[in-house]
C-alpha cells in the first residue's frame, strides 16, 4: 500500500490543475464536484479546455468566471430547467459582451462523447460509432470521420481518444489510497478517469480499505489511477447523491433567473464562490436545515455474500 | 369528486403518445411530456414495457416524476444501472430498444430534427443543447415518436441544422442509406402535437392521421412552414378517457408542471 493520499481541495486544485489543462469534471447529472469547480474559480486558472458530456451549471459558472478558453460536450443545457445562460452569452455572437470572446466548441453525441473517453482510457487510435449518419455534426466538427471496417466494405464514423490532463470525479466513498467505491448512475466516470494523465477523486465520507475490500464489485476507480482523494461531504450539491442527498432542484431552477443576467451571474459568484474559503463555508453558509430537506428516505441494498475462500 | 375538466391540449398530447405505444416492449424515454407519456402506456396499453433512461438505468420505476434525465428516482428500484458507455453500447446501437422519444426546436416534412442551432452554426442566433443522445436514437431506435408543439417556427420546411436523421430527403434514398450503412432503426413512425397525430407516408413525408377535438384543420395548415397533407375525411384523435386524466392528474403530473 502507498502512502495517503488525503489532501484539501485547495491542495488538490493547486497541485493538479495548471492553466491551459483540458480538465474533465464529468458525472452525469449525479455526482458532478461542483466543490473543484468552485476551487478552480476561487484559484483563477484561465484558458482551460473544458471537457464534459452535459456542461451543467457548474462548466456556466466556470465559464462565467472566466475559466475556460474551449467547451468539449454532447449536451448543452440546464437539465429539467432549459439553458445554460453564460455558455450561451459566450456562444451567440448578438450576446457577446464588448471585450469578450466566442467560446471554441467542439460538440459530438453522447454516445461519440462516452467514445472519446473509452479510446483515450484503451490508448487506441479512434472509437467506432454508428451515430452521425447522414447528421450535420460531422460538417461542423471535423474530427468525427468515417473509418472503412478491415474485414468489409462497411464504413463508420470514428471520434478520436480523449485524454483530460485532469479528470475530476465525485463519488460516495473511497480509501485514502483512492479506491472509489459508487452506486447509482454511473455517467462515463470510470472511462473519464482511466483517460485521463491526472485523477482527483473526490468523496462524501473516507472509509477503511477493508470497507473497499468488502465489496470490491462496487470499486469503479483503483488507487492505482488516482492522485489526490478529497473528503468533501455535500461537495456535489446542487447535483446530488444516490442515497446521501437529492438534486437540489429549486436552485436549478434559480440559476435560470441569476445566469441570465450577467451581473447577478457575477454577484452570485462574488458571494457563493468568492465569497466563501471552502466547501465547509458554503455549506454553513447554507445553514444544515437547508439540506435536511434534500435528505432521502433510506432504500438500503441486500447485502450480498462473497464468501470466505481460504 | 374527480377533476372534471375537459383535455387540455397537453393532456391529449401526453394521451396520443401512450396509444402509440400498445404493445412496446422497450422505450427510451426523454423528460417532460414523453416521460409522462410513457409512464401512463405503461399504467393502460403496455404494462410489460420497459422504461430506458439515457442516464443509464433499464427498466426504471421511478416513484416520483423525474425532474431531470438523471434523476434518483430512475435509479432506486431500477432492473438494471449501468455506465453510459454500456447503455448507449449495448443497449442502444446493440439494437435492444424497440422505440424512441425525440423532440426539437426544429422538424422538417421528413421527421429530420434540429436540436443544435438557429442560425448559422459558427454564429448561431440561438444556441441549442446539442444532440445529447438524439442523434444515435434517431439511428438506432427499432422505430421513433417525435413529441412537439406546433409552429411555424418548428415545422419548418428547411432546417438550419440537422442533427438526427429521419426519413432524410424522401422514403426511397432513407432506406436504402439505412441498409447501406446499417442503421438499426426504421426512423420516425409517428408525430405528436398539441393540434393533432401525424405519420409518414409510404414516400417518407409527413401527413396528418387525426385532428385533436380541441384544434381546428386551419390551425394546423397556419402552423407548418409547408403544406401540409390531410387525408379527405380527417379522423378525430380519440378523447382521452375519464380514467387517463385521472392517472395523468392525479399521479402522473399532479402539480401541473408538464401537462396544464
Amino acid at each position: 500500500m502507498s502512502g495517503s493520499k488525503l489532501v484539501d481541495m485547495r491542495t488538490a486544485i493547486a497541485e493538479h490543475v495548471h492553466d491551459g489543462d483540458t480538465v474533465a469534471i464529468e458525472g452525469f447529472t449525479h455526482c458532478i464536484s461542483f466543490a473543484a469547480g468552485h476551487e478552480i474559480i476561487r484559484q483563477r486558472r484561465r484558458n482551460l479546455t473544458l471537457a464534459r458530456m452535459t456542461p451543467d451549471l457548474v462548466y456556466d459558472q466556470m465559464v462565467a468566471a472566466g475559466c475556460a478558453k474551449k467547451l468539449i460536450f454532447s449536451w448543452l443545457g440546464n437539465p429539467g430547467v432549459g439553458s445554460l445562460h453564460a455558455i450561451r452569452r459566450r456562444t451567440e455572437p448578438a450576446a457577446l459582451a464588448a471585450g469578450e470572446s466566442l467560446l471554441e466548441i467542439e460538440e459530438y453525441s453522447h454516445h461519440g462523447m462516452v467514445g472519446r473517453y473509452v479510446a483515450g482510457a484503451h490508448r487506441l487510435p479512434f472509437y467506432p460509432l454508428r451515430s452521425y449518419s447522414e447528421s450535420d455534426l460531422p460538417n461542423v466538427n471535423p474530427l468525427i470521420r468515417t473509418v472503412q471496417s478491415p474485414f468489409g466494405a462497411e464504413e463508420v464514423y470514428a471520434v478520436p481518444p480523449l485524454n483530460p490532463d485532469v479528470t475530476i470525479i465525485h463519488a460516495q466513498r473511497a480509501d485514502t489510497d483512492g479506491n472509489v467505491q459508487m452506486w447509482g448512475l454511473l455517467g462515463c466516470q470510470k472511462e473519464a478517469a482511466f483517460a485521463a494523465k491526472r485523477v482527483i477523486a473526490v468523496v462524501e465520507e473516507i472509509v477503511p480499505t477493508s470497507v473497499i475490500r468488502a465489496d470490491p464489485n462496487r470499486t469503479i476507480v483503483p488507487g492505482l489511477i488516482v492522485h489526490a482523494v478529497v473528503r468533501e461531504p455535500l461537495g456535489a450539491h446542487p447535483s446530488y447523491v444516490q442515497g446521501s442527498y437529492d438534486r437540489d432542484n429549486a436552485f436549478y431552477r434559480e440559476w435560470d433567473t441569476i445566469s441570465r443576467d450577467a451581473a447577478a451571474t457575477e454577484a452570485w459568484l462574488q458571494e457563493w464562490v468568492y465569497g466563501v474559503p471552502d466547501r465547509a463555508a458554503y455549506v454553513a453558509k447554507f445553514g444544515a436545515d437547508y439540506f435536511t430537506r434534500l435528505t432521502p428516505t433510506s432504500a438500503p441494498s441486500g447485502s450480498v455474500d462473497y464468501g470466505d475462500y481460504r | 369528486m374527480s377533476d372534471q375538466r375537459p383535455a387540455s391540449k397537453s393532456e391529449l398530447m401526453v394521451v396520443a403518445s401512450a396509444h402509440a405505444l400498445a404493445g412496446r416492449r422497450v422505450c427510451f424515454v426523454g423528460v417532460g411530456l414523453p416521460n409522462i407519456a410513457v409512464n401512463l402506456a405503461k399504467r393502460t396499453v403496455a404494462p410489460e414495457m420497459e422504461l430506458v433512461y439515457e442516464a443509464g438505468v433499464f427498466g426504471a420505476n421511478p416513484a416520483r416524476l423525474p425532474l431531470s434525465i438523471g434523476d434518483p428516482t430512475i435509479v432506486t428500484g431500477s432492473t438494471a444501472t449501468v455506465s453510459m458507455h454500456d447503455l448507449f453500447g449495448l443497449y442502444l446501437q446493440g439494437g435492444r430498444i424497440d422505440v424512441g422519444f425525440l423532440g426539437g426546436a426544429q422538424i422538417d416534412r421528413f421527421g429530420n430534427l434540429n436540436t443544435t442551432v438557429i442560425g448559422d452554426y459558427a454564429a448561431p442566433k440561438t444556441r441549442l443543447p446539442g444532440s445529447g443522445g438524439a442523434c444515435e436514437i434517431a439511428i438506432n431506435a427499432k422505430e421513433i415518436l417525435v413529441i412537439m408543439r406546433q409552429s411555424t417556427r418548428s415545422f419548418v420546411k428547411e432546417l438550419d441544422f440537422r442533427t438526427s436523421p429521419g426519413n432524410l430527403g424522401g422514403a426511397a434514398a432513407a432506406a436504402k442509406t439505412r441498409a447501406a450503412q446499417g442503421w438499426g432503426g426504421s426512423g420516425p413512425s409517428g408525430v405528436i402535437t398539441d393540434l393533432g397525430v401525424y405519420g409518414f407516408d409510404h414516400d417518407g413525408e409527413m401527413a396528418l392521421r387525426s385532428l385533436h377535438p380541441c384544434a381546428t384543420l386551419d390551425e394546423v395548415r397556419a402552423s407548418i412552414g409547408w403544406e401540409i397533407r390531410v387525408p379527405q375525411n380527417v379522423p378525430l384523435t380519440p378523447t382521452p378517457t375519464a380514467e387517463e386524466l385521472r392517472l395523468i392528474r392525479e399521479e402522473l403530473d399532479p402539480t401541473g408542471a408538464y401537462v396544464s
